[in-house]
């Protein structure tokens, strides 16, 4: 109020009314670009609503689940679980020298932590489905081109995290290891290691969660898992199986989930 | 009697190097055109306790710095037992830095880090990389860093998680890291400024008992002309990045500070009450 007295009127006015007119510009705009992502994609209401009757058919067709194919579900089940498991590790390994490559308070050098940014950016862009089916085109069919695909993409969400994780902490224990005369390994040894660790741990325990998740539907690019099962069980339109297959895949995404949100918790 | 700890009791004689700190025609001008040292020409001798004062921007810290080259100077040259610190690269700067240790006004240890730990990491100038990052120090390492902390009256934390001490017991802390890096040298920038009176005094009295023991030479930041007076052999003020004032705490009397800094530094002498400890 204390600003109405200070500016005139009209000139309060006419700058409320030019941010009523942004705003009228911009809800005009998305409507816009809605209505032309609809028209060119082709999506109709109609036949959303036409599908549900299908939808319903499929539901009755998948319950009740087919119990005695739990059996056949389990060792590709652990199968996605090692993918997982593999893959994350090699990518928190692969992601320690991105990551301090990456922190600028680390190595102070442009031209070093811009480029290597770059390339975790890259690396970033790239789905884990589409990773997957290139490793499998390179090393063929089976669980191994899955957890590599794991691995790059673990690498990527790990570096990054835990470079910007690296750039928060504490600069002062950096300066005392400066000052202590430590090499550039011992320095981060000393300073930049135990601060970020915890940062870091929690980092890959959520990667690992979204490779759980990523490797049950590796197996539809041939990259190994539960994900072929999907595939050649949706082919033969049993579904009653696919959906003993979703509530065993449902199971391990929430258990896997439940120990790390506990576990991270702990940690920070 | 342990062969390393005769070489130490030599040494503390003045028997290994003289670790004289030379300013010459020290100069540091920021990238922003700021000047923060201007034309220093100074000689620290080995075993002084020197107090530098001055007012928030003088140039105290960035004196400080470039002694041990956290900050590098524009021109001039620092020269530290006969060696340039200015002038020396990778291996050789670390080795003088080494021979140097830092107190900082937040402590600066790992929090995380146990106290022993913290401790530790002033010895790895003096251990190859691999058995520093596994931390396989040698047991005369750990005896020395026992040592260190008995000496600053802090041992029996030395288990403990460092976040878990006071604000002095971390600066304890970090006296006893400088100690058990065996520094000749001791720099500490405003090393009381973030603690209450009791400590502030706990702490300077551990500083003048290592300066007077053991012979380290100290150079120290603060700005209560009054402890300085109290701790300091000598006292260099700095004013807008220039030595104003250098000389014997003898003549450091207020009527000269006065004329120097005018009205500034009788404000500061308000927390006289507060900062004049009973001892």
């Amino acid at each position: 109020m204390r600003k109405s007295l200070t500016h005139p009127p009209h000139k309060e006015f006419s700058r409320i009314n030019m941010k009523k007119r942004k705003h009228i510009w911009t809800t005009l705009f998305i409507i816009l670009l809605f209505a032309w992502s609809i028209r060119q994609t082709e999506t109709s209401l109609l036949d959303f609503i036409h599908g549900f009757s299908n939808m319903f058919d499929l539901l009755v067709q998948m319950f009740p689940p087919n119990w005695a194919y739990f059996d056949n579900v389990i060792p590709p089940m652990l199968d996605t679980l090692r993918m997982a498991l593999l893959g994350t590790t090699i990518g928190a390994i692969l992601a320690i020298p991105f990551a301090l490559l990456s922190a600028s308070n680390v190595f102070t050098n442009k031209w070093l932590y811009y480029p290597v940014r770059f390339i975790l950016n890259l690396v970033r862009t790239i789905p884990e489905l589409l990773l997957a089916a290139i490793f499998v085109a390179i090393l063929g069919l089976g669980p191994l081109p899955g957890i590599f695909a794991l691995g790059i993409f673990s690498m990527g969400i790990i570096a990054k995290l835990t470079y910007e994780a690296t750039e928060g902490i504490d600069p002062g224990p950096l300066e005392a290891m400066t000052a202590v005369g430590a090499n550039k390994i011992q320095w981060i040894g000393y300073s930049v290691v135990p601060q970020v660790t915890p940062y870091y741990i929690s980092f890959v325990l959520y990667a690992l969660e979204i490779n759980v998740r990523a490797a049950a539907i590796l197996g539809l690019v041939g990259a190994g898992g539960i994900g072929e099962y999907y595939d050649k069980t949706l082919g033969f339109l049993e579904y009653d199986k696919v959906s003993t297959i979703i509530i065993c895949t449902l199971l391990v995404v929430v258990a896997i989930d439940f120990v790390s949100t506990k576990l991270r918790e702990k940690l920070l | 009697m342990h062969p390393l700890f005769i070489i130490r009791l030599v040494c503390s004689k003045g028997g290994c190097g003289n670790y004289v700190i030379e300013f010459k025609q020290v100069s540091k001008i920021y990238p922003n055109g700021v000047i923060g040292l201007d034309n220093i020409n100074l000689t620290i001798e080995k075993g002084e306790f020197v107090v530098i004062v001055g007012l928030s921007g003088a140039g105290k810290s960035t004196f400080l710095r470039s002694i041990n080259r956290l900050h590098e100077i524009s021109t001039g040259e620092i020269i530290i037992d006969n060696t340039s610190i200015t002038r020396a690269k990778g291996r050789q700067l670390l080795t003088i830095r080494r021979d140097i240790g830092m107190i900082f006004q937040s402590f600066n240890l790992v929090k995380r880090s146990t106290v022993i730990r913290n401790v530790l990491a002033g010895r790895v100038g003096y251990h190859s990389t691999i058995r520093t990052i596994l931390g396989l120090f040698p047991p005369e390492d750990k005896e020395l860093a026992m040592r260190a902390l008995e000496r600053v009256n802090i041992i029996d934390k030395a288990y403990t998680r460092s976040d878990q001490l006071s604000g002095g017991q971390q600066q304890r802390v970090s006296i006893a890291r400088a100690l058990a890096q065996e520094a000749k040298i001791i720099l500490a920038d405003e090393p009381v400024a973030s603690l209450d009176p009791l400590t502030t005094v706990q702490v300077l009295e551990d500083l003048k008992t290592i300066n007077v023991e053991l012979g380290i030479t100290l150079v120290v930041n603060l700005h209560s002309i009054e402890l300085a007076r109290q701790y300091a052999t000598r006292i260099v003020g700095l004013q807008d990045g220039r030595v104003v004032f250098d000389g014997p705490v003898e003549q450091a009397t207020d009527e000269r500070f006065k004329e120097i800094y005018g009205q500034p530094y009788e404000v500061k002498k308000s927390e006289k009450i507060i900062n004049t400890p009973t001892a």
